[in-house]
């Protein structure tokens, strides 16, 4: 499926946009992602398994709120992140 | 003055600030620097070290505002990149538990020449990290993280600076590598004779005005403290209340800024050791009055300096702005260069790094209007 990734992530991405990755949750797709983009994971998911806090993840415009979210195969992922500060 | 192996080679100034890392390049007779940078444009950069081992590998400790702490690892004099593949992280905790997340790495260590590739992470909160591959793969030291009595020493590592409750100062003695010295903010200074497996602490002589117990055994909040490479067995600590040295075995830590000039004081953030001779020191003192502006007292920074282990000390402000300078000068911010003699330089959170090639006699600024600093740290590669 696909995954939009914001310009903070995208260095891990090669600058791509969207990519893809495969799952039939949102922790097996981050897994999957993390695996194509070695390191992107864990800048977006603490050692918890907890979505960091500038961290938002909308499955089909829908944000969840975890990352056991389930997904169907033709669901689209949305990785967005909060800017704050100065 | 002891002046063996002093060096005199090119020296670079690794300068992490708060939206990225620079590089001061210099040669031999510390005239003129030349900026090179901006390394991880945007990204906190809290410490960005030097393998003295390699004189080539860089461990920089990086986060930005919005994206999970990581480290950076470099080979080839920071041209390139790249992340560790396991960055400081907790244990996932059992299920129904809260772990704790590690908020980023903060201070950087890398262990004596015994043990090459070896390195220390302190982060928020206060733990300890260690990694056996030059900064690649970090594992937790458990002797600190998982003390029964850490949360109790730590005040839950929920107290602390404005960036959270930090592991800092990691001193590993270079006679023996298992022999460490940690400082923990709001928490004391810690020490391990076995590599990290048991603690205890090391306070006694210390003030902590701003805990009711007069003579608390932890609690205390030392801001940096520094072992002498030379003589092991001499620390210095420039801590909340004031300027310390100890001397060891002893473990009474002597208050020696109580012979610092009363109207200047003896708080501050950063003291520096000069390379080879342990009677000598500098220190930036900061406004500790009122509600603490840590800034230069009356805006008149100056850098003082004992050559005599702390039984006075001499203002050395030549060169550095005479009024309206509201200078802060972080822990990590000030350093020396193994020169003879040797030079000193600190970074501000204005974004100036100043340097004096003369042991502190006189000042020049090198670079400003860099953002915010965190740490200036002297390297030397090895091409």
């Amino acid at each position: 499926m696909k995954v939009s990734i914001p310009t903070p992530l995208r260095s891990y991405t090669g600058q791509e946009a969207i990519v893809e990755a495969e799952g039939r949750t949102v922790a097996e797709v981050l897994r999957d992602l993390d695996r194509r983009h070695p390191g992107i994971r864990f800048r977006m998911i603490d050692e918890q398994d907890q979505i960091r806090r500038h961290i938002k993840i909308f499955v089909n415009r829908e944000r969840v709120a975890g990352i056991e979210a389930p997904l169907a195969p033709d669901d689209e992922v949305q990785i967005l992140q909060a800017l704050s500060g100065g | 003055m002891p002046n063996g192996n002093a060096r005199s080679g090119p020296i670079t100034l690794l300068v992490g600030t708060k939206k990225g890392a620079f590089f001061l390049h210099t040669d031999a007779d510390r005239s003129a620097w030349s900026l090179d940078g901006p390394h991880f444009l945007g990204h906190f950069v809290y410490h960005v070290v030097l393998d003295p081992r390699d004189g080539r590998t860089l461990v920089a400790a990086t986060k930005t505002g919005h994206l999970g702490p990581t480290i950076h690892r470099s080979t080839d004099f920071g041209r390139t990149w790249q992340e560790a593949p396991a960055p400081p992280a907790f244990p996932k905790a059992p299920e129904g538990e809260t772990g704790r997340v590690v908020d980023h790495s903060f201070w950087l260590q890398p262990a004596t020449a015994r043990e090459p590739g070896v390195w220390y992470a302190g982060t928020s909160p206060p733990c300890l990290f260690r990694s056996e591959d030059g900064g690649e793969t970090w594992t937790g030291v458990a002797g600190w993280n998982d003390h029964p009595m850490w949360g109790t020493w730590t005040q839950d590592g929920a107290d602390g600076t404005p960036d959270g409750s930090i592991l800092h100062s990691i001193n590993v003695d270079p006679r023996d590598s298992t022999h460490l010295y940690i400082g923990i903010s709001g928490g004391g200074i810690f020490e391990s004779p076995d590599a990290g497996a048991t603690w205890k602490p090391l306070n006694r002589g210390c003030a902590a005005d701003f805990d009711p117990n007069p003579d608390p055994e932890y609690g205390h909040d030392p801001h940096c403290v520094r072992l002498h490479p030379q003589a092991p067995d001499i620390l210095w600590q420039q801590n909340h209340c004031g300027i310390y040295r100890l001397e060891r075995p002893g473990d009474v830590w002597e208050r020696v800024g109580d012979n610092m000039p009363r109207e200047v004081g003896d708080i501050g953030f950063p003291v520096e050791l000069h390379p080879r001779d342990p009677d000598t020191a500098w220190v930036f003192p900061m406004d500790g009055t009122d509600v603490w502006p840590r800034t230069s007292p009356n805006g008149h920074p100056a850098v003082y300096r004992t050559r005599d282990a702390g039984k006075s000390w001499e203002r050395r402000d030549a060169g550095l702005p005479r009024e309206h300078a509201f200078m802060t000068v972080l822990r990590q911010s000030m350093t020396t260069d193994a020169g003879d003699p040797v030079g000193v330089y600190f970074g501000t959170t204005t974004g100036q790094i100043w340097a004096s090639s003369d042991e502190g006699d006189s000042w020049r600024r090198i670079a400003d209007n860099l953002p915010h600093v965190y740490c200036v740290e002297c390297a030397e590669f090895r091409r």
